[in-house]
Order: structure tokens, then sequence, then C-alpha cells
């Protein structure tokens, strides 16, 4: 397989002749322009989101290095992206291209993604401290368990001397980021979790300096560093689940570059869309994105607004009519008379209408949050009434009593607090990630396990959104094949579908002479003679059935119709039966006519559904669910669907939605089927469910922990015990969620 | 007890080595993609000579 693949695309492919015509002279010239391109060399990302294997790496690595002008070419399977350094006459679309014919679809990410780099750096920076923290613990703990097991006088404060030198520089370097975060926070007048972290860190170390100083027994060196071993480690695992979905942001972000052709007299020029002024004229060519708000001057076509308002049938478009911005023009080119561009744009609109939406969610507390509102104060009212209380009962022994509130303040051990949600976060997401869910905002989790209702979107999430004929029986193997030659010559998706489909039923195209494509009609040729037209019913001079439908006239014979229906997307049925056996409700809100929608309703056995709601309607209805105490979890595509995919306490947008409905959502549907969604609510229940679980292992450490603090008969043994053994029962229990 | 201002030396030194190691195995961006490392050891190419 390889080797077809390999020969295949070891054709030569020169997409940069012109700008080195020698290069297919000689192979040595083109060595030779490679060496010289070092220093020019730039590096190009791109998204592959199919790549899964060893074999992925191998065709994609191999294939990209035989490309001219690339030097070399690096999968990365983690974030799922090639990282391509080549000459800077390779351009990102060919690299792009190519790999999409050896099938591996391949999007561009922004080249100046400085956060990119930004978000690398971060990671080595918490995993160096994190290395350097881990490394000192494991030589102070040598050094501790020889005090523990009986090292006296000079040896024992020998020992504490060299932890002394280990630790304190250890503290100080890997300390940083939570030193850091605590000061902010008292700057800003709050006590989270950094602050008591700082504090038992710098108390601990601070006590057991004075104590090696003056020869004391007791020193923490060995739990202030494991303390923040432990803590860097919990910080890195939430860190990494972060940096996935910021990178998937990154690439949802960098899918369309906003581009309008401008008309002005005879000439045309690309413009960015901000540059747009009401007024002056675009072009829209097929298969384009309308860029504007406006009126068509010149043209006619067909618009695709599927992901607008939910419709499936494209509607006619021609002098006159009104367009806004995100319609797909299909058949003609139009002139378009800009009436509002950039923030005026009905664009726009939708997106303050998501930002209004998107300040109410921000209100969410997390589990985390909640238990480190609680646990930040009483364990600093615990200390501290620890240090007074025996202030007062050993007559002001300062030491003494700074030694237990010290001995306090590690012991209530926040290391298995602060493993206790990002352990299982990355255990949930990696499992759901591998099932094919991008998890985008850490808290979509506990949300998602919160939900009772389900509402879909119809149009590209419950269903594929392409119309397929319904049957073809009633068709005779001549009319197939000129169907089949007819609707290949149109790009308009129900002409493309019947194309598609009569070629399935084994038609060969018929010839055809003169095929023109009359825009907003249909296409019609010369067949032996005789006049053929696939289009409009009245065009066709066929009787206009009520369901969306094609039609094909043949001169001299009766003419047919073709009655499409929108499929089911893969795994349709089985989420919408899972969700319904798990107990939610189940609702269906669509843009779409109340035929179509009541159809589809009545497949999937949706007793709740709703047609023709604008996107207005759809938020609305959300958020007239969520006042009444339900948990909405919307699922939907276009960018009808975003206002109300951001009022949702949770949203799922498929990868193939529009890139304003996946920006707005939570969790992002990698793959094709809905299958995987019902699981991912199951797992995010159960996430949450081993979360608590782990706050309750932590309390329970802490209970039986804290009074020996109190008393005074914690030793640095049973603090590391203590330390260590929660912070891995917690982090193997948050394991058994695979 | 002499025997000590050899041994602590000697694993001061070993734990400081295992940290240079790793210092260098983070700069040369070996923990960037762990999924792809365990799939790459998989690959045939390179078995017989190592990557130029």
């Amino acid at each position: 397989m390889t080797d077809t693949l390999t020969n295949a695309s070891s054709e030569p492919e020169y997409p940069s002749l012109a700008a080195c015509p020698a290069c297919i002279a000689t192979p040595a010239a083109v060595d030779r322009a490679r060496a010289a391109a070092v220093e020019k060399a730039a590096r190009i990302m791109l998204s592959v989101p199919d790549a899964h294997c060893a074999l992925c790496i191998q065709t994609v690595e191999s294939d990209l290095e035989k490309m001219p002008g690339v030097k070399s070419a690096r999968l990365n399977l983690t974030l799922r992206r090639v990282s391509v350094e080549a000459e800077s006459g390779v351009s990102a679309d060919t690299i792009a291209k190519r790999l999409e014919k050896i099938g591996y679809p391949a999007y561009e990410l922004d080249p100046g993604q400085l956060s990119m780099t930004e978000t690398d750096k971060q990671g080595r920076d918490l995993l160096m401290r994190l290395g350097v923290a881990g490394f000192s613990m494991m030589n102070i703990m040598l050094l501790s368990v020889a005090v523990w097991s009986g090292a006296t006088d000079a040896t024992r404060d020998l020992f504490h001397m060299i932890s002394a030198m280990i630790a304190v520089p250890t503290v100080a370097f890997s300390g940083q980021p939570f030193f850091r975060k605590a000061w902010a926070g008292v700057r800003n007048g709050r006590l989270d979790m950094d602050f008591p972290i700082s504090l038992a860190i710098v108390l601990a170390t601070g006590m057991s300096l004075y104590e090696t100083f003056n020869g004391g027994h007791h020193a923490y060196f060995d739990a202030a560093v494991m303390l923040t071993f432990f803590l860097l480690a919990g910080r890195y695992l939430d860190f990494r689940t972060r940096a996935v979905a910021r990178s998937a942001a990154q690439e949802l972000a960098a899918l369309e570059v906003p581009r309008a052709i401008r008309l002005t007299g005879e000439a045309e020029e690309q413009v960015p869309v901000a540059d747009l002024r009401p007024g002056e004229l675009v072009l829209v060519r097929p298969g384009g994105r309308i860029p504007v708000d406006g009126i068509v001057v010149a043209g006619q076509s067909e618009l695709d607004r599927s992901l607008l308002t939910g419709e499936t049938l494209p509607v006619f478009a021609g002098p006159d009519l009104v367009v806004t911005a995100g319609a797909v023009n299909l058949t003609g080119p139009l002139t378009i008379r800009v009436t509002a561009a950039g923030k005026d744009s009905s664009l726009h609109r939708m997106a303050d209408l998501v930002a209004v939406a998107e300040n109410a969610r921000n209100k969410y507390t997390t589990l985390a949050e909640k238990a480190a509102r609680m646990y930040s104060p009483s364990v600093h009212l615990l200390s501290f009434a620890a240090f007074a209380v025996w202030m007062w009962i050993t007559g002001g022994d300062v030491r003494f009593a700074l030694n237990i509130s010290a001995a306090t303040l590690i012991i209530t051990c926040p290391c298995a607090l602060g493993l206790a949600v990002p352990a299982v976060v990355t255990a949930a997401s990696g499992r759901l990630f591998r099932a094919g869910l991008l998890i985008k905002d850490g808290s979509a989790l506990e949300r998602l396990a919160e939900v009772d209702t389900v509402v879909f979107d119809k149009t590209g999430t419950l269903t594929r959104g392409t119309p397929e004929p319904v049957t073809l029986d009633g068709l005779s193997t001549e009319v197939l094949a000129i169907a089949a030659a007819l609707g290949g010559a149109s790009s308009h998706p129900l002409a493309q579908s019947l194309a598609q489909a009569a070629r399935a039923e084994g038609a060969i195209p018929a010839v055809l002479t003169e095929v023109a494509e009359v825009p907003g009609y249909g296409v019609q040729a010369l067949w032996q003679g005789q006049r053929v037209r696939l289009g409009r019913a009245h065009w066709v001079g066929a009787e206009a059935l009520d369901v969306t439908a094609a039609y094909l006239g043949i001169e001299g014979q009766a003419p047919h119709s073709v009655a499409f229906a929108d499929r089911l997307r893969d795994g349709a049925e089985e989420a919408v039966a899972a969700f319904k056996a798990q107990g939610k409700r189940v609702i269906l809100i669509s843009g779409d006519v109340p035929g179509a929608v009541g159809d589809l309703a009545a497949r999937l056995g949706i007793d709740d559904w709703r047609a023709e709601a604008l996107p207005e309607d759809k938020s609305a209805a959300i958020n007239a669910l969520q006042a009444q105490g339900h948990r909405v979890l919307m699922v939907g595509d276009g960018l009808n669907d975003t206002v109300a995919l951001t009022a949702a306490h949770v949203s799922i947008s498929p990868a193939s939605a529009l890139d304003a409905a996946r920006v707005a959502s939570d969790i992002v549907l990698l793959g094709a089927s809905l299958a995987p969604l019902p699981e991912a609510q199951r797992v995010s229940v159960r996430a949450v469910k081993r979360i608590r679980e782990n706050f309750a292992i932590s309390f329970g450490y802490n209970i039986i922990a804290v009074p020996i603090a109190l008393v005074g008969l914690a030793s640095p043994l049973i603090a590391a015990l203590a330390m260590s053994v929660s912070s891995i029962t917690v982090a193997l229990n948050a394991l058994r969620l695979k | 007890m002499d025997i000590l201002a050899v041994l602590i030396p000697v694993s001061l030194f070993l734990g400081l080595a295992g940290l240079v190691g790793f210092w260098w195995t983070l700069r040369r961006g070996q923990y960037d993609d762990p999924e792809g490392d365990s799939q790459r050891i998989l690959r045939g190419d390179y078995d017989d000579h190592p990557k130029p």
C-alpha cells in the first residue's frame, strides 16, 4: 500500500516552478537551491486531524519530503499537526492539496501564530520546574530516610544542611508559578488555592532552615519539595489539557480567511472584508461565500442558506434580492452592492449576541473553585488557631508554636486537592479525544455531566446537510444516463447528488452537446438532437411537487421528477435513542419548513420539535428551558445556531460546522458520526463522580492527619507519608476512569 | 562513617547528572509528542541506518 502511495505521489510537481526554473534541469541544482534556501526557510504548520497511526507518520512525512522545496517535515501525533520546513516559494496551500491527495485533509494554521510557540515555551517551563522538583525530592528523600532511621547529632545536622542546600534553590525555582499567582491574588484581594500553597512551602522551608541552624530534630525540607512536586504535576496536567484545547481553537480560527473581490470600474481586486464600504460592488463567484449584507445588482444564481437559516433547499437569487453575509453562492456569478459590511453586517450582529450570551455563561463555578473557596479560609484559620493555642499552652514558645502551625499547613495537604481535578480531567478528556470529541474548556466536562435536556439542530447536525435522491426506481437506463451527464455538468447540490446517485446505479453518462448552465434555472443540453433540461419545475415544464425535487425534461417525453431527502448523519438514530434511554428530554429546533422537520422528528422518535425558528427563537427557547431549571446541551452547526450554542449550559458542534459555531461551542465532534455523544455524557458523569470521590479521599486523609498535627505529634515522616499516599490514591482513582 | 564523605558527593553528583540529562532531553523537544514517539518505534525505515 505504501508503494502505490509513494509511486502515485512521486510524480514530479513543481508548484514553485516560476521561482526556480533551473530546478528541473539538474538534481544538483535542486540541492544547491535547497542549501541556499536554508537561511530563508520558513516553517509552515498544518493541522492534520486524520493522522492517528505509525503508518500515517510514514506516509505523510516521506511524501512531503519528496516535495520540491520541502526541507523537512515532522508530524506531531499528540497535537495532530505537521510542521514543514520549506523554502519561501512553497505555500501552505500546495502542501495542503498534496496531503489531501494522499488522503489526509489538512488545514493551514495561522503562520504568524506567536501564541503557539508561547504555549510550547510555557509547557517546557513547567516541565523543567517539575523535573527539578522531582530530582531534588529524590535526593532529599535519600537523606531524610537516613535521618528517620536514626541518624543523630552531627550526622543529622549534616544531612539537614545538605538537604537545605538542595531544597532552598529548588523551592525558589520550582515554586515560582505558585508564588506569582498567590501574589497576584493577594494584590487583587483574593485568597485562592495558591496562597495556602505558597504559605505552606515558604513556612516549611523557613522553619526547617531555622531548625537546621539550631540543631533541631525535625526538618521538613522533603515535605516542602514534595508539596511543590505534586502540585506542579497537577498544574502540568491542567496545562496540557488546556494546550490541546487551545491548539484546536487556533485550528478553527485559522480555517477561513475573510477576503472579498471588489469591483472598481473594470478591475477586480482582492481586499479584506473589513475594508469594504457600503455602496461598493463586490463579485461573488460560484462556490464562494457572500462576505457582506447587500443587494444583488447583476447575475442570476442560487444561494445555499443552510448554515444561516437551516433551510436545506437553495433559494433563487436574481437582481434586487437582498442577501445576507454567510450564504454560499452556488451556480452563477453575482455582483452585489454592499449595504452593510464589517461591524454593521448581520454576521457581526450575530457575534454581538454571542458575546452577550457568553458573559452570562462565565458565571459557572467549577467544583475545584468551590473546593478552594472552602479550603483556603479553613486551612488558614486552623493553622493560626494551632499557633495561638500552643502559644497559650507553652506560655509564649514561638518556635514550638510555629512548628505546629507549619506542620498543620503541610499536612492539610493541598497536593491531593491540586491533583484531584486535573488528574480526572486529563484522563476523561484523553478518553473522549480517542472517541473523537475535543473538549475546548475544562469546565465543559462538569457542565456536560449536569445535562438533562438535549436540543438538536436539524440541517447539518442530525442530517448531513446534503440532499440525496429518495429513489431512482422509476427511471429507465436511458434517462439515468442523461441524468448522470446533465447533473455532472452543474455545481448545484441537487444536480451533483443526482449525478452521483445515477452513476452509483451503474449509469454511463450519455454524450451531450451544447451543455449550458442557466443560472437560477438549471442546466440544459442537446442529446441526439433533442433538448434535455434538468432544473426547476416550470422551466422544465413539469408539475411541481411539494417536496424537494429536481425535474428532468426530455423533448418529446413526459418530464420526470426526482424527489430528494436529506440523509441522516451516521449515528443520529443511536444518539437520539441513547439520550432518550438515559431519560433525557430530546428537542429538535430547526429553521427549516415544518414538513421537513416533522418528518425527521417522526423518523427519530422525537416528540418535541419546532420549525421555522429564527436564531433568536432558538436561544429564547433554550433560555426558557434553563429558566425552568433544566440544563440544556445544544448540538448545532450553523451560523443560526451560534447564539443558541453560547446560551446553552454546554454545547457541541461537529467539525464540519461553520467556524463561528465551533468557536461558540465547548466541545467539537471530530468524526462524522453522532454516536459518541451519549457516551461522552456518560463519561462526563463518571468523571464528575471521580472528582467528588477524590475530594472525599483528600478530606478523609485530613480528618486523620490534622488532629495528629494539631496535638504536636506530626513528624516529617508522617507528613511525607500522608502527602504521598493521598496524592497517589487520588491519581490512581482518576486512572480508574479508563 | 568516613564512607559518607565519598557517598554523599557521589549521590549528589548522580542526582545532578540525572537532572542535566533531563534538561537536555527537554531542550531537544523529546516530550513534545509522546504519542507520536510511541508510534515511531514501529517504523521500518531507518532500521539499517540512522536518519541522515
